[in-house]
């Protein structure tokens, strides 16, 4: 992985994108849900996707580790890369761009088993460690990373369905990292939890854009606002307005992103 | 008040009271009426069940001695036993679990998760669940045809598992199906984000969560499959039988033997037939006593099913 400088001054060059997508269309049968969207998302740095319900952000977002494959009758056209590379391309693997591409949803998902298990799962069917020992580390280290390590170091063979839903979605975090994705998406991580988990997340994904390249698709426009360094803003399935967040908040240049962020609609 | 048109300031409308109007009461009747119906309709499956077992008890309960277990069928009513009957009973459900779960399991998986959907699957779906209320004793056609004659299997253990089995794999394909389905689609995902494989998610996942509804939908078929009679009458199960079928363990090499798949066999509700239609009432109570043992087996399996499937929905929370 190229090391690339993490800071974002206006004069300094950006960050290079990490994902990219080229002029994509997304069908779900003969309806077009997404129209020559082109948008990168950079390295180390966090980017939200915000728009009113059904504008297409989070069906951008699941383009990015294409699961939208498994839904019957999707269709995505245009180009989507991970390091310059297409992710649509037949010598794509689909199964290893999860591994570098990994996902938190809307509703925590917990697997029905421990919570060790829950972070185990991802090293073991990828085979990232050689004995218990690394595997407990990995665990370990994860369960740290998402946060969550001091709240459960002592009940790891518990359900992870018994957490709270804020702690849920930071287990499920854990499980993504645990498998060391390059890029994490998260898909409204926030919209099932209140307010005090919500502050808790956002400032673990602040912490974790040190290590990983995040984009999130949001509702809450002012969540945009504190995690991310780069937004785009989506209605009707295009691509309406991508900038610096400081940019889109303070000075955007379409009329309908004024209108959005103001809460003129939406 | 002078004039027509003048119109009553006050809207405060009239107290209506508190107590129920006629309107309410014949609600309320009507209600009282309904719960005393359905008290009653629901009475008539549990006096029925509890008659049956009133009635084998007065007059079986006293032939239920352990040589009646342990006792082949005899011409004397007071020697007979149930030996052959339960043994077979037991070694063709288990020949037809062995067959019917995994192929079934299999099916309901392959066609809920994996076949596409259009109308070929369409048309198995339709026949699956026509299978399920196809006559028993048509299956028992098929198999003399097939099993026995086709594929020479004769009046056998494995004829009978082979026939009970393909008379439960409707009711094990639909429980897989509809317990897999009932495995949240956001736990599919959640496999599949971490980079699982389709079958990864399948055989990680999907099953075991599925697995209290599958074995609830196993057993209750087994039971059923416990109780059939007209499917081995049409193969020819025999009703008379005084030995068992060979015992699986030998004490010479290869130790194991598979000999008894193809004994012929009786089975407990044949057995029972089999009393019923003698004349001496002696017989009589013996089929009340076998029919007692029946019912217990029976019921047991269903009780066991409702046991393990409140256990094991109880282990998986979402």
């Amino acid at each position: 992985m190229p090391t690339v400088l993490n800071i974002v001054s206006p004069m300094d060059a950006l960050p290079p994108p990490k994902m990219e997508g080229v002029d994509v269309k997304v069908f779900y049968g003969a309806k077009q849900a997404l129209f020559d969207v082109s948008l990168p998302v950079r390295n180390r740095s966090v980017t939200a996707m915000i728009g009113p319900s059904g504008c297409g952000k989070s069906t951008f977002l699941r383009c990015l580790n294409r699961m939208n494959d498994v839904i019957l009758g999707a269709r995505v056209e245009g180009a989507i890369t991970l390091d310059g590379q297409n992710v649509y391309d037949k010598t794509v693997d689909v199964v290893q761009l999860r591994a570098r591409v990994g996902m938190v949803f809307q509703k925590p998902n917990p697997f029905p088993k421990s919570i060790y298990d829950n972070v185990a799962y991802g090293p073991r069917i990828h085979g990232l460690s050689a004995n218990k020992a690394e595997l407990d580390g990995i665990v370990e280290t994860s369960l740290k990373k998402a946060g969550l390590w001091k709240e459960v170091a002592d009940r790891l063979d518990q359900p992870g369905t018994g957490l709270s839903g804020g702690q849920q979605q930071r287990l499920c975090i854990a499980r993504a990292i645990a498998v060391s994705p390059e890029v994490i998406l998260m898909d409204e991580p926030c919209s099932a939890l209140d307010p005090i988990a919500t502050a808790i997340i956002e400032e673990l994904i602040d912490e974790l854009r040190q290590n990983f390249t995040i984009a999130i698709v949001t509702h809450s426009m002012q969540q945009a606002a504190r995690v991310s360094q780069y937004t785009a803003f989506f209605h009707l399935g295009y691509l309406v307005e991508y900038g610096e967040t400081r940019q889109i908040f303070t000075n955007p240049k379409e009329a309908r992103t004024q209108a959005y962020i103001t809460g003129r609609f939406g | 008040m002078a004039a027509t048109d003048t119109v009553s300031t006050d809207r405060t409308p009239p107290s209506r009271g508190f107590g129920a109007t006629e309107r309410i009461q014949r609600a309320r009747r009507a209600e009282a009426a309904f719960v005393g119906l359905g008290i009653v309709v629901t009475s008539v499956g549990a006096v029925t069940l509890m008659a049956l077992l009133g009635g084998l008890l007065s007059d079986g309960w006293a032939r239920l001695t352990p040589e009646f277990f342990g006792n082949f069928p005899s011409r004397r009513a007071t020697q007979a036993g149930i030996l052959a009957a339960w043994v077979g009973s037991l070694l063709v459900v288990l020949v037809c679990a062995f067959v019917a779960v995994p192929v079934g399991v299999a099916a309901g998986v392959y066609l809920e998760e994996y076949a596409r959907r259009n109308w070929i699957t369409d048309v198995i779906e339709i026949n699956v669940n026509n299978l399920a209320g196809v006559p028993s004793i048509v299956y028992g056609l098929l198999a003399l045809g097939v099993l026995v004659y086709g594929l020479g299997l004769g009046q056998s253990v494995a004829t009978a598992g082979l026939t009970l089995a393909l008379l439960i794999l409707p009711i094990v394909i639909v429980a897989t199906r509809e317990s897999v389905r009932a495995v949240p689609y956001s736990i599919r995902e959640a496999a599949y984000g971490v980079g699982a494989t389709k079958w990864q998610v399948t055989s990680h996942h999907v099953l075991p969560y599925a697995s209290p509804g599958i074995s609830t939908g196993v057993i209750i078929g087994l039971s059923r499959a416990l109780g059939e009679t007209a499917p081995l009458v049409m193969i020819g199960a025999l009703s008379f039988i005084a030995f068992l079928p060979t015992p699986p363990v030998r004490d010479s090499f290869p130790y194991i033997s598979f000999q008894w798949l193809l004994d012929p066999f009786t089975v407990m509700p044949i057995q029972m037939f089999n009393w019923v239609s003698r004349p001496d009432p002696a017989f009589q109570a013996n089929a009340a006593a076998a029919g007692l043992v029946l019912l217990v087996m029976t019921l047991a399996m269903n009780g066991f099913a409702i046991w393990f499937r409140i256990r094991m929905r109880s282990k998986i929370k979402w």
